[in-house]
């Protein structure tokens, strides 16, 4: 805790700080959609460590086709898309289990929010610029 | 951020030793944590030789009779000496729990005894407990109904609304629970904890109660209720064998329900 803010408040009861400013009441829906991408996450790694494992050993022809098709590119696309909200979920709990300043805090979290969208765009715009080129 | 390390003033130190009575055979070593916030000093563990054959059988026993028979300044609270009133709860033998149902034959070597983890000490064994009990108080413990109690007779339940109380109404409010997640010890100012939080579902859950929606509201919060990463310690270590972490995943149920 902040000292200055716990020293500035002293006079506040209990009862204020810990009512605080009130429940945001969205809690439910992040924890939800932590699940439920998860829950889409087990078939969809599934299925792409399955392709991984018979593409073995193939050349670089059979992976660009591979990627082409019109199946796997959809799939791919639903599994870049669920992996990095995920772990963009994930993580922003982490920080906000262990980072107490707020201005710190809010940096880390849009750093992480808008890195998993780069890394989201580029990666499906990667598999667009392939499946629409095959 | 998290702390790792207590302050500097925090660390104890070595303290005092306490031998035994002479003539005593059947001796236990109790390490016991003690803070004086008149003496400016660190805090200190001091060590006590209790004679095991004049002792009661419980590590409350042993508290008592050191501070009866060595040190009268031991400082700690106590009351219903049966495991009721939720009092005597301490970190022993490196668990959470009360002591006057700890056993002392059931820990082996020294016995340790610290305050309840992560909480401003007052002295010695007493935590400052002020901020969970406003926790408590913000999630109003009483029964909230907008029908009038009928006339002739209390509020009725049946036999299987009252059983739903079952493994809640029995909680003590020892806090051992509390103190020992570590979402709450990072979180403690905004996180409500898993002794609250059952205390709240005891509410939602109670058939004669009319307010379950409101109440969902008030904990459907990224840090009142979300905090809880199901961790389970607070179900590990609740002496009276409760389960915290359930009432918690039952509260979480509830507001995917609604929704
Ligand atoms: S749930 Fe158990 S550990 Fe927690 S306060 Fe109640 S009795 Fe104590
Ligand atoms: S289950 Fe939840 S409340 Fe219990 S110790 Fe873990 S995080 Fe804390
Ligand atoms: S003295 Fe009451 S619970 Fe231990």
């Amino acid at each position: 805790m902040v000292e200055t803010t716990t020293q500035k408040r002293q006079l506040r009861s209990n009862l204020s700080r810990v009512r605080g400013l009130g429940s945001t009441r969205e809690g439910v829906h992040h924890w939800w959609a932590q699940r439920m991408s998860a829950v889409a996450l087990l078939p969809l790694s599934m299925w792409f460590v399955y392709s991984l494992i018979t593409l073995t050993g193939a050349d670089y022809q059979s992976f660009h086709a591979w990627v082409s098709e019109f199946g796997n590119s959809v799939f791919l696309v639903l599994l870049i898309v669920t992996l990095f909200h995920h772990a963009q979920l994930g993580v922003t709990v982490v920080i906000e289990d262990y980072v107490h300043s707020e201005a710190v805090k809010m940096a880390m979290i849009m750093i992480v929010k808008y890195g998993s969208m780069l890394f989201m765009a580029s990666s499906i715009f990667a598999v667009l610029k392939i499946s629409l080129a095959g | 951020m998290v702390e790792f390390m207590l302050p500097k003033d925090a660390r104890p130190t070595k303290g005092k030793t306490h031998p035994a009575p002479v003539g005593a055979t059947n001796l236990r070593t109790f390490k016991i944590y003690r803070f004086d916030p008149d003496t400016g000093e660190n805090p200190r563990i001091d060590t006590f030789q209790v004679d095991i054959d004049t002792c009661g059988p419980m590590v409350l026993d042993a508290l008592v009779k050191i501070k009866d028979e060595m040190d009268s300044t031991l400082t700690f609270r106590r009351s219903c000496r049966e495991g009721v009133c939720g009092s005597c709860a301490f970190n022993i033998d490196g668990t959470n729990t009360i002591a006057c149902t700890k056993p002392i034959a059931s820990i082996s070597g020294d016995i340790k005894v610290y305050p309840l983890p992560h909480m401003p000490v007052i002295k010695d064994l007493v935590p400052d407990l002020s901020v969970p009990y406003a926790q408590y108080a913000s999630i109003e413990p009483w029964l909230k109904s907008d029908t009038p109690p009928p006339t002739t007779a209390e509020r009725l339940q049946s036999t299987d609304e009252r059983a739903e109380l079952d493994g809640m109404w029995e909680c003590i409010l020892c806090f051992c629970c509390q103190t020992s997640c570590p979402s709450y010890w990072w979180n403690g100012d905004r996180y409500l904890g898993p002794a609250i939080l059952l205390q709240a579902y005891r509410w939602i859950a109670d058939s004669r109660d009319e307010a379950a929606g409101e109440r969902l509201d008030n904990v459907d919060d990224p840090f009142r209720l979300y905090r809880c990463h199901t961790i389970m310690n607070c179900t590990n270590t609740c002496p009276k064998s409760l389960n915290p972490g359930k009432a918690i995943a039952e509260i979480k149920t509830l507001l995917i329900k609604r929704r």
